[in-house]
């Protein structure tokens, strides 16, 4: 078959940057599919049209039933299957090269500070910046990309849409031929005279190889599913994790119940009640930079203050932070160094995170 | 088909010149065309004139027939298409190494001792006449896009019926003769046709987007030339508190707790 280098090429761009999965995606992608597919289902079909034959004389009748029977060739299906397979993956590609881009923009600009410093001026706090800047979007030392925010949707959303085109094409070949090939087709239609049988060439190898890529297609179908699940399942046990180190830092001072959610920490525990967003960013961690969660815990976090300062009003009573006011120069100072809401309590890799 | 690989090299040389919008195209181009061409469409157009069967003994008449049907074969067409349509970014490409080989020269001139080592990945700044060039490669290819549908849409319209009615010397009358495979030649023109229309688009988008960020520039350097080291400094704490501006805008949503402050 034709020359499958340059989307391979492509292909093995995303290998490093695919979770374990990903790359037996991969793998199977190339050898159980286009390598079979250029091998030996193309020698297969080969002669697919010359040795359809009809029983008839009539001239032109042979092509309109071969093209009744057949409306899409299996190769040619398959390889349509393939590339848009394939597709999504491309745009993860994509994604990750546009993340790469930023990175080399973020680089320069830290190596123009870091001149900037060495002539002896105060750049800490840009430095800072451009360092939680680059842990924002999952950039790390040795050129490596954490999966977290944009890119980890754009992953979760390519294997999706994968999913979906296995789906479509399985639906579409068993619509139209379903999986076996018979090896008598019965055929009317304009020029031939009447109802004619036409007979294929090796109907049961054409039948063995497309129960084979079937299976293919199922067994690839299959590896993006657990991925999905994979990927999803320690996305949120990192979460947790996180967020439980945010809490025990946090609750230091005083022991918070376990079981707290952000909203009942800030009637129940310590300190930053008073700096309500950077106790805001403490405890919720790594929660994505979505504007959309924001929004969401602003409401309950607006709910919470809002009875809190009933509660106020109706007790006449300090709310009980004085105490607490260490803590909370303490996270003031942090406020001042760090913007927010993005920032993390600190920009160091963490070695349970999601790695690719 | 034959060997893409002089092309694909050569426009893979051009990748580390182009924008966003030129890896996009070049990767549909390389995708979606190429390889398609050379992998189904070939296959499925393979016999096309082997099967070409014509309701007559006439000697002669078969071919005529399928000279008239099809002045120009629709894979040729896709290849030409291709080939014209890649045109314009190898003079781009060949811009950017004249460039490349003159900024060197001066460079050269200018320090003897430079180390000078031809790196491909040596960037040429999108300026002046490099930026005219860009533009105008991309206005041509768009052109030739629109070319090649407008020949083919006149050609063939985009779909085959599957019975061609002729009459040519030396039929001795009117003939019906019949095309091979015309559902699955429909459906690979239909493709290729819908990504050519996608080509077009994305050259569309690159052209706007490469005018706009022209004119940003203009309008930049109207302001200031080349900061300085407090320039920089000040514009990056500048970015810096807009974004905290507007994040603590947000933020405002959050803490409607006013009298709750140290």
């Amino acid at each position: 078959m034709g020359d499958w280098s340059a989307l391979g090429k492509l292909l093995d761009k995303v290998q490093a940057y695919s979770t374990a999965g990903g790359k037996v995606w991969l793998s199977v992608l190339f050898i159980f599919r286009i390598l079979v597919l250029g091998t030996a289902v193309e020698s297969a079909w080969g002669d697919e049209q010359s040795a359809f034959k009809c029983n008839t004389l009539q001239p032109g009748c042979e092509n309109v039933c071969y093209d009744k029977s057949f409306p899409i060739s299996h190769v040619r299906f398959w390889v349509l299957q393939i590339i848009f397979v394939s597709m999504p993956t491309l745009l993860y590609l994509s994604h990750i090269v546009f993340l790469m881009h930023k990175e080399e923009k973020l680089n320069k600009k830290e190596e123009k500070l870091r001149d900037i410093q060495s002539k002896g001026e105060d750049v800490d706090v840009l430095l800072r910046k451009i360092e939680i800047k680059k842990f924002k979007y999952g950039l790390e030392d040795r050129g490596k990309i954490k999966m977290r925010g944009g890119i980890f949707y754009t992953y979760i959303m390519s294997i999706v849409l994968k999913s979906i085109f296995e789906v479509v094409f399985l639906l579409i070949q068993w619509h139209l031929y379903g999986f076996t090939l018979s090896a008598v087709y019965t055929c009317q239609k304009f020029p031939c005279p009447h109802k004619v049988d036409c007979f294929l060439s090796r109907p049961t190898e054409k039948t063995v190889f497309i129960i084979f890529m079937l299976v293919v297609s199922l067994v690839s179908l299959a590896l993006n599913v657990f991925e999905f699940f994979y990927v999803i399942l320690k996305r949120m046990k990192d979460q947790i994790r996180e967020s439980a180190k945010n809490f025990e830092s946090a609750c230091n001072i005083k022991p918070c119940p376990r079981n707290l959610s952000s909203y009942g920490y800030y009637n129940d525990c310590s300190a930053p009640a008073p700096v309500p967003n950077l106790g805001y960013n403490l405890d919720t961690g790594d929660k994505s930079n979505s504007s959309d969660n924001y929004d969401k815990q602003a409401n309950e976090q607006n709910w919470t203050n809002y009875s809190t300062e009933q509660n106020q009003l109706g007790q006449t009573q300090r709310f009980p932070y004085p105490e607490k006011v260490t803590l909370g120069k303490d996270l003031l100072l942090l406020k001042e160094l760090e913007p927010r809401p993005s920032s993390r309590a600190s920009s160091r890799a963490r070695p349970d995170d999601l790695d690719i | 088909m034959a060997d893409w690989s002089a092309l694909v090299k050569l426009l893979n040389s051009v990748q580390a010149h182009s924008t966003a919008g030129g890896k996009a195209w070049l990767s549909v181009l390389f995708i979606f065309r190429i390889l398609i061409l050379g992998t189904a469409v070939e296959s499925a157009w393979g016999d096309e004139q082997s099967f070409f069967k014509c309701n007559t003994q006439q000697p002669g008449c078969q071919n005529v027939c399928y000279d008239k049907s099809f002045p120009i074969s629709h894979v040729r067409l896709w290849v030409l298409q291709i080939i014209f349509v890649s045109t314009p970014t190898l003079l781009f490409l060949a811009h950017v190494f004249y460039t490349m080989r003159k900024e060197e020269k001066d460079g050269q001139a200018d320090d003897g001792n430079k180390n000078h080592q031809v790196s491909e990945t040596r960037k040429v700044k999108m300026k002046g006449a490099i930026r005219y060039t860009y533009i105008v490669s991309i206005f041509c290819k768009s052109v030739l896009e629109v070319v090649f549908l407008v020949i083919q849409w006149y050609i063939y319209g985009f779909s085959l019926s599957a019975v061609y009615i002729c009459e040519r010397l030396p039929c001795p009358h009117q003939v019906d003769c019949f095309l091979s495979r015309p559902t699955e030649k429909t459906i690979f023109i239909i493709f290729m046709l819908v990504v050519a229309l996608v080509s077009l688009l994305l050259n569309i988008i690159e052209l706007l987007y490469v005018v706009y960020k022209w004119i940003m520039g203009r309008v930049k350097s109207i302001q200031n030339q080349s900061p300085t080291d407090q320039q920089f400094l000040v514009l990056i704490e500048n970015q810096k508190d807009e974004q905290s501006r507007c994040k603590s805008s947000r933020q405002g949503r959050v803490a409607h707790v006013p009298s709750l402050s140290i």
